[in-house]
């Protein structure tokens, strides 16, 4: 068992879940279907996966204006992540988790974590609200 | 660490709508690593395109919380044709939402101009001013063209910037931050090139591609270029590589000079041969060598009002074999409205698109079919978008081969 330490981007419950590490940057806008949760991306390496419940690690993303749009419209109908690790702070994306969290409703936590220890992350994850990852 | 006036944080730790919109851009300020919030003197909002319920829901929240626009503010599109032009596909609960969405914006008192360039219906912001705009031929046509000061600020933040009067203070707003970097230089090209305006979304497209989000200069420009033009590159650079500040020297007002542009600061240099130029023009278009087209669509960004009246003299009386999509705002429609223009491109098989545009919301047929456009944003998104294919043409080709009904391809030639 290892536990790493992440810095919190934003603060929330702590999770657990099925690890998902992208293999590439993604737009959520556009590369999300914000209906299901699928990675819809025709060029994304893990397109077909669902990010829903799970502990999402991005190893970078591509911003869209409407990438927050498309994280509201999840933490809403109850599709999002359990908890998303973030290669660096995306203030775009992250904008879906602090405008759902003025709307009252249950957002899942934000860390940062660099890409590389991203990639030693597998199989199921308990995220603390400290940003501790149990590996 | 953001370190917020006294003010700033009593607003913050309030109850209302405004309090919510200042927590908002403080966070977002946080997590953007500004050290501060500056006052900011107007916002264009693209946030009132429906994107999915939470949108709506989030503004009808602010307008029941009293929130209200403290300075200018305008809108970009939404889903829906609201002067009744033209007819969007979307049905029930899908529609109701989009409609609701548009008018919680106009009820926190946002201007209903309802285009994508609201720098041609009047919302002009000085050199050197700070403002909040969204969409991103606006951000890029506001900071290089008239030299405003923005960010890109998507959904949500955008209407938070309107309601606080408040943007982070980091990146395009630090002048450090718009000195260019890299040289994009277009001298090696045959100077009537830049008379013809297909070329301009075909530059745009390959600056964007070139230079991401750098900060460039193109040099060796000839002659003058118009607005129209301007935000036919802009757009295309925005879509093709999210450039939010360009600068062409004698031409935008940071670019007096190379010198000026640069800060005298070291930079990368990029020929432009005619070589890269036949890549882009034919990378933009999806398809070759269609026998018919189904459709043409211009307008994005919106039509100006000289753009539409040229449509109807490159007409000339012919009606269209196949429909022209005329996407503009509704300060163009007035216009066109009383003098009777709209009237007469209807006739001859124009549909004037107000409000809204044929690539953000179904107004296209949904069939298998291609189109044609004169848009370097419109072939770019078009594909994903609409399902459509894309032929790349100039505005006259577009108009000719809505005449014929098949690709009219004459202004695309560029010798080796």
């Amino acid at each position: 068992m290892t536990v790493l330490k992440a810095d919190i981007l934003i603060e929330g419950p702590a999770a657990s879940g099925d690890a998902l590490v992208l293999g590439a940057p993604i737009s959520f806008w556009g590369g999300v279907d914000p209906f299901t949760g699928d990675i819809i991306d025709a060029r994304h390496p893990d397109r077909g996966q669902n990010i829903s419940g799970k502990v999402l690690a991005l190893p970078g993303t591509i911003g869209s204006s409407s990438a927050s749009a498309v994280l509201l419209e999840l933490v809403r109908t109850h599709r999002a992540p359990a908890a998303i690790i973030l290669h660096e702070p995306d203030a775009i994306l992250l904008l879906g988790l602090i405008v759902a969290r003025e709307m009252g409703w249950a957002t899942p936590i934000a860390l940062k974590l660099d890409r590389e220890t991203q990639k030693g992350l597998a199989g199921k994850l308990k995220v603390g609200a400290d940003g501790a990852i149990v590996v | 660490m953001t370190i917020l006036t006294e003010n700033e944080r009593a607003v913050a730790a309030g109850t209302d709508g405004t309090a919510m919109a200042m927590r908002i851009v403080a966070e977002s300020a946080r997590l953007l690593g500004a050290p501060r919030l500056i006052p900011v003197q107007s916002a264009h909002i693209d946030g009132a395109l429906y994107h999915g319920d939470a949108g709506t829901l989030f503004a009808e929240e602010l307008v029941r919380l009293g929130a209200k626009a403290t300075i200018r503010a305008t809108l970009n599109v939404g889903a829906l044709d609201l002067m009744g032009c033209s007819k969007s596909r979307l049905t029930g609960a899908t529609r109701d939402m989009a409609k609701r969405l548009m008018l919680a914006y106009e009820a926190m008192g946002c201007e209903k101009s309802w285009t994508c360039a609201p720098y041609q219906a009047g919302h002009r912001p000085a050199l050197g001013t700070d403002v909040a705009w969204g969409e991103s031929n606006a951000v890029a046509f506001c900071n290089s063209v008239l030299g405003a000061r923005t960010n890109r600020y998507g959904d949500y933040l955008d209407i938070a910037c309107a309601i606080t009067g408040r943007a982070p203070d980091c990146g395009l707003h630090r002048p450090a931050n718009r000195l260019a970097t890299v040289i994009f230089d277009v001298s090696a090209l045959p100077a009537q090139l830049f008379t013809s305006d297909w070329i301009w979304p075909v530059l745009g497209t390959l600056y964007g591609r070139e230079i991401g989000s750098s900060i460039g200069v193109v040099i060796g420009v000839s002659g003058p270029a118009s607005e129209d033009k301007l935000k036919a590159f802009g757009a295309a650079a925005a879509s093709s590589g999210g450039v939010g500040l360009f600068h062409i020297t004698e031409v935008t007002p940071e670019a007096p000079d190379v010198n000026t542009a640069t800060g005298g600061l070291p930079t990368q240099h990029i020929v432009v041969t005619p070589a890269m130029v036949r890549t882009a023009q034919s990378g933009l278009s999806t398809i070759q060598g269609a026998a018919s087209i189904d459709a043409v669509a211009i307008g994005s960004p919106h039509l100006s009002l000289e753009e539409l009246e040229s449509v109807c003299q490159l007409l000339a009386s012919r009606p269209a074999r196949v429909p022209i999509y005329a996407c503009t705002g509704r300060h163009v429609v007035r216009e066109a409205d009383r003098t009777g223009l709209r009237k007469t491109l209807e006739r001859l098989n124009v549909i004037v698109v107000a409000d809204t545009c044929v690539v953000v919301t179904p107004i296209l047929p949904a069939i298998d079919g291609i189109l044609m456009t004169n848009s370097g944003k419109f072939a770019h998104y078009a594909p994903g978008n609409t399902g459509y294919g894309v032929v790349y043409g100039s505005m006259a080709d577009c108009i000719e081969s809505a005449v014929a009904g098949r690709p009219v391809i004459t202004d695309a030639v560029l010798t080796p």
